[in-house]
């Protein structure tokens, strides 16, 4: 669990995210225009992942877009990165709607749709995202079964971790440790610790 | 929950696994637990990266969506930002923080009925085009609609339409009128949540077109009901709902 791969060198991403979200919340449009640009696509993708269902993914993407733009003062620079906020913020809207009675109805749907994961072409296919899922990948491969499997049913499949420890059939404190064992390698791996 | 226990949870609170209780308690956990706060970060940091190796190419058209969205989303001032996310949820916070939350509700309702309202295209598209002229009468009822599990159910009556717009988190509900029937100067529109079959008085609109928050909270009730009361209102309805509308 040692080799960090250091990816995208901050900075390289254009312009500085921190800079155009200030910019945001003081109702800079064309600021609000390039950070859209910017993560959108991961926004919808994570979402996409969770809710599988396209039409409803791009709804759940707008409405987090327009949370980005309505809460931009709020964002704290010291609690973390403009990706982390904003992808907190979809991923949280995502679980919201996955657990919403009106998605639970929908659940059998969204097994039946588990097959149609986007097609190729539809991945963003730069070379930088690329490289993105290829370290990811290779991160999650550093774990254990059950801290892999407790990271992403909740993260990518937007189950609770009481689903999880019924889906794996694990006690939940050892989910709970699990889960956050887990993360703490992955952290480590992908070299976001402070 | 020992403080043991609550510090391992920061690996499911990242992932938004724990249930709205544990939620809660964790937050009130994590004010007091600078540790906790900062493994919180990292694995949102980690999670973040996650997510964004799944990015994906964006429809040209979302941006546009977008785009024209945010020129009617009044935007948070700046520095207000520690007492929205800080102060315990309850209605007398909403209150205190409604002057601030001023968001324009057209597009909040066209988003909300963007979501749900899937099967009830025409009548959410009329709902929402009369929707954004009217609902900036209401601060409360903008701030509900930013509720994260505001949920809409939309009826018809004659040639009107009626949204409820709901949040079981905050146990609220508020109702949109657009082109009801009008009414004699001695009548009134009253709401009602149904309580199963029993019509608990929510309130009264004495409009055709308006929006309102309704009076008293949702408190298992299964949906609303609207029917005309004489001026002032009744205790119970004079007759069955002109318009019943559930929560999902």
């Amino acid at each position: 669990m040692s080799a960090v791969v250091h990816l995208a060198t901050p900075g390289r991403r254009g312009p500085d995210l921190e800079e155009l979200v200030a910019k945001v919340a003081f109702g800079d449009q064309d600021a609000f225009g390039h950070l859209y640009d910017v993560v959108a696509g991961p926004v919808l993708g994570l979402i996409r992942r969770v809710l599988r269902d396209p039409a409803q993914s791009e709804e759940v993407a707008q409405e987090v877009m327009l949370e980005v733009w309505r809460t931009a003062a709020r964002y704290r620079p010291e609690r973390g990165a403009v990706m982390a906020w904003v992808m907190t913020l979809a991923h949280r809207r995502a679980v919201d709607r996955v657990r919403s009675a009106q998605a639970a109805s929908d659940r059998e749907q969204r097994a039946a749709a588990e097959s149609h994961l986007p097609a190729y072409d539809e991945v963003a296919e730069q070379v930088e995202n690329r490289l993105e899922r290829e370290q990811v990948r290779r991160c999650l491969s550093g774990l254990t079964e059950i801290q892999r499997e407790s990271v992403t049913l909740a993260y990518y499949r937007g189950y609770s971790y009481r689903e999880v420890a019924e889906l794996l059939g694990v006690p939940l404190g050892t989910i709970k440790t699990r889960m956050r064992d887990g993360l703490i390698r992955l952290r480590d791996c992908l070299g976001v610790g402070t | 929950m020992t403080v043991a226990d609550l510090h391992t949870l920061t690996g499911a609170y990242a992932t938004h696994s724990l249930s709205e209780q544990e939620r809660q308690d964790f937050e009130r956990h994590l004010a007091a637990c600078p540790a906790c706060t900062l493994e919180v970060q990292e694995f949102s940091a980690a999670l973040a990266r996650l997510g964004s190796a799944e990015a994906l190419v964006v429809p040209a058209e979302l941006k546009s969506r977008v785009m024209a969205g945010i020129s009617s989303v009044r935007q948070l001032a700046p520095g207000v930002a520690e007492e929205a996310t800080t102060t315990a949820p309850g209605r007398g916070r909403l209150r205190r923080y409604l002057p601030r939350l001023a968001l324009a509700a057209s597009v909040a309702v066209a988003a909300l009925l963007g979501g749900v309202a899937v099967q009830q295209h025409g009548q959410a598209d009329r709902a929402r085009a009369t929707a954004s002229r009217l609902a900036s009468q209401q601060a409360a009822f903008s701030s509900l609609l930013t509720a994260p599990d505001a949920r809409t159910t939309t009826g018809s009556a004659g040639s009107g339409v009626g949204t409820v717009v709901y949040s079981q988190s905050r146990g609220e509900a508020g109702f949109l009128a657009s082109n009801l029937p009008t009414l004699p100067s001695d009548r009134t529109y009253q709401l009602w949540y149904n309580d199963h079959g029993t019509m608990r008085p929510a309130g009264l609109l004495p409009a055709s077109n308006g929006s309102l928050l309704l009076t008293g909270r949702i408190d298992g009730a299964a949906g609303i009901g609207v029917t005309v009361e004489p001026a002032g209102g009744s205790r119970t309805p004079s007759a069955a709902p002109m318009m019943l509308l559930s929560f999902a």
